[in-house]
């Protein structure tokens, strides 16, 4: 079995400023939340969010546990509406057009806006059909386009090489770590334009931690990112904006570079110096 | 400084005491759970006593008769297997259905809840009722007669709640995380249950209908009160004829063994059988649970 070489990217440290500064004048939004609440019940969980979720872009949400932050991932691609007694009022725009709007369906919506959860959660099945699965729900039942999307898939995931002489074996087998970048090449194959990471690396060993985040910084080439995290060096390595989310309200929303080198707010500056959390 | 409340000798005593009560808790037990086991042995001990050098080949493959030395039980057997052809089916479709609505699609409040109560509540109704519903619905209101199907489907109602909760619990088991991942790739509810949901809860689900069914296949009141006939019939071919199932046969048998003394062991035999089909059944079913135990 080879061994996967995972290229860094080159940019020094000046070259990613100017990268973050051209970023602000040239990338749209992809998604737009504009004065967005929402309550399970009589609790509001989140107040009035106002951020965008540029294109091609790694969004880092940091912030205490219960803050609102995953609640605020999964009302991007409507998940939360899974949780009973949900409400919702705000806008949230997805490419100009509002993700609530009756022209577009949920499941059309997800299509285009995958998510990669806390946990890994392949399904009980080989890792070939953990991915053919969204293609395939989708219509696709060619088998050589399904070959193909699979081998693609993991290989955008760099998993190709770990996992190509056992690919119908059972993807329980795999590690932690390869099962969760399975369930990222399993996203990969739906052809998502947006994808949701909720702590996709809470539940990893810090070896498969690196190796999730040098993935994540490949794929923002061609995917908009955003990823929830608790870990602040994380949001820091990998992230090109940051919003700091506290008692269901963003504190403060900017370059990850302003967030945690010189924060506007003394709330952000307590948390991302380690004073709570 | 300590302060003994109690001298060492007297808490020398208590300990002794402690320690033989707790022994006793020990066998006090273990004879509760003897008793079951004693009354179970008597039973097969009387049963193969009286009925197992009456069981052979002829025995199974002969037909009724009201001579002992000839009577066979082929009309019971064939009954009992078309009866669960037309339970098996019928109480899946259902209980299944009726599962995957409570589990997957039913908003969870009032409604829900008095559902759920009420399939409860079913489970608990004598088998002698759902006889006289099978009788008033099947065999008088939709005319089918003391066949097979109504039969069957009479059974079916009978285990119908059981195997519902089955199913639920099957279903309540698979990972929330399992769904979400299909939800979230775009999948609809119904590619999610039929794909993801369903798939991972089957093993239980058949373990919890095959259960169900090695109890319609033990009952005997329903079909009693159905009216199944005691007389010579021919053998079941469809499930529009007319049938008699094992427990039915035993119990007719162990009416008639008053007049003549040998149909206590037909009897006898005839249980033996029906205590080797429950077997098998019940075999199946922990074979099924445990090839196909996961872990997610």
């Amino acid at each position: 079995m080879s061994t996967v070489t995972i290229e860094r990217p080159k940019n020094k440290p000046q070259a990613n400023v100017k990268v973050l500064k051209t970023v602000e004048v040239n990338k749209k939004a992809m998604f737009e939340t504009q004065n967005f609440n929402l309550w399970y019940g009589e609790k509001q969980a989140l107040k009035n969010i106002d951020i965008s979720i540029h294109e091609k872009e790694v969004t880092a949400i940091i912030g205490p546990s219960g803050c609102g932050k995953s609640t605020y991932l999964k009302a991007l691609n409507r998940m939360v509406e899974l949780v009973p007694n949900v409400r919702m009022t705000g806008k949230v725009i997805y490419d100009n057009k509002s993700i609530f709007d009756p022209s577009v369906t949920v499941e059309q919506l997800r299509t285009q806006v995958g998510m990669v959860f806390q946990k890994p959660n392949p399904f009980p099945k080989s890792i070939y059909d953990n991915i053919a699965y969204g293609p395939k729900i989708h219509g696709i039942r060619n088998k050589m386009i399904l070959d193909e999307i699979v081998e693609t898939s993991l290989r955008n995931a760099y998993l190709w090489d770990e996992v190509k002489d056992r690919l119908h074996e059972n993807a329980y087998r795999l590690s932690g770590g390869q099962q969760q970048r399975l369930c990222i090449a399993r996203c990969l194959a739906i052809d998502p334009r947006v994808i949701l990471m909720d702590e996709p690396t809470s539940a990893l060993d810090p070896q498969s931690t690196l190796k999730v985040e040098e993935l994540i910084r490949t794929l923002k080439e061609k995917y908009t990112i955003a990823i929830v995290t608790h870990n602040m060096q994380q949001a820091a390595r990998i992230s090109d904006r940051t919003a700091f989310f506290l008692n269901g309200e963003v504190v403060e929303f900017a370059e990850t570079a302003h967030i945690f080198n010189n924060p506007s707010d003394k709330r952000t500056e307590g948390y991302v110096s380690g004073q709570f959390g | 400084m300590t302060i003994h409340y109690i001298s060492a000798s007297e808490r020398g005593t208590r300990m002794k005491m402690r320690i033989i009560i707790n022994e006793l808790a020990k066998y006090l037990f273990l004879l509760a759970t003897l008793f079951g086991i004693v009354v179970l042995g008597i039973l097969l001990y009387q049963i193969f006593a009286d009925g197992f050098s009456w069981l052979n080949i002829d025995f199974l493959t002969n037909k009724l008769s009201t001579d002992a030395e000839k009577a066979g039980i082929l009309g019971a057997i064939l009954g009992t297997l078309w009866l669960m052809l037309v339970v098996a089916p019928v109480t899946m479709i259902l209980g299944v259905g009726t599962a995957i609505y409570l589990e997957m699609y039913a908003k969870k409040g009032k409604i829900q809840s008095i559902i759920q109560t009420n399939i409860s509540n079913l489970a608990g109704i004598p088998s002698i009722v759902y006889g006289i519903l099978g009788m008033t619905v099947f065999v008088r209101t939709l005319q089918l007669g003391n066949i097979v199907l109504a039969g069957g489907l009479t059974m079916a109602l009978l285990i119908l709640p059981i195997t519902i909760v089955a199913s639920q619990e099957a279903l309540r088991a698979i990972p929330a995380s399992l769904s979400e991942a299909s939800y979230g790739m775009g999948a609809t509810k119904w590619q999610t249950i039929k794909n993801i949901v369903l798939p991972a809860a089957l093993p239980s689900i058949l373990t919890g209908a095959i259960l169900s069914l090695s109890r319609a296949i033990g009952e005997t009141a329903p079909l009693v009160v159905i009216g199944i006939p005691a007389l010579l019939i021919p053998l079941p071919g469809s499930i529009f004829d007319k049938f008699t199932v094992l427990p039915v046969q035993i119990y007719y048998w162990t009416l008639d063994s008053t007049m003549i003394k040998e149909y206590a062991n037909l009897a006898a035999a005839a249980i033996i059988v029906l205590l080797a089909l429950l077997l098998i059944l019940n075999l199946t079913a922990i074979i099924i649970r445990n090839k196909f135990q996961k872990t997610y």
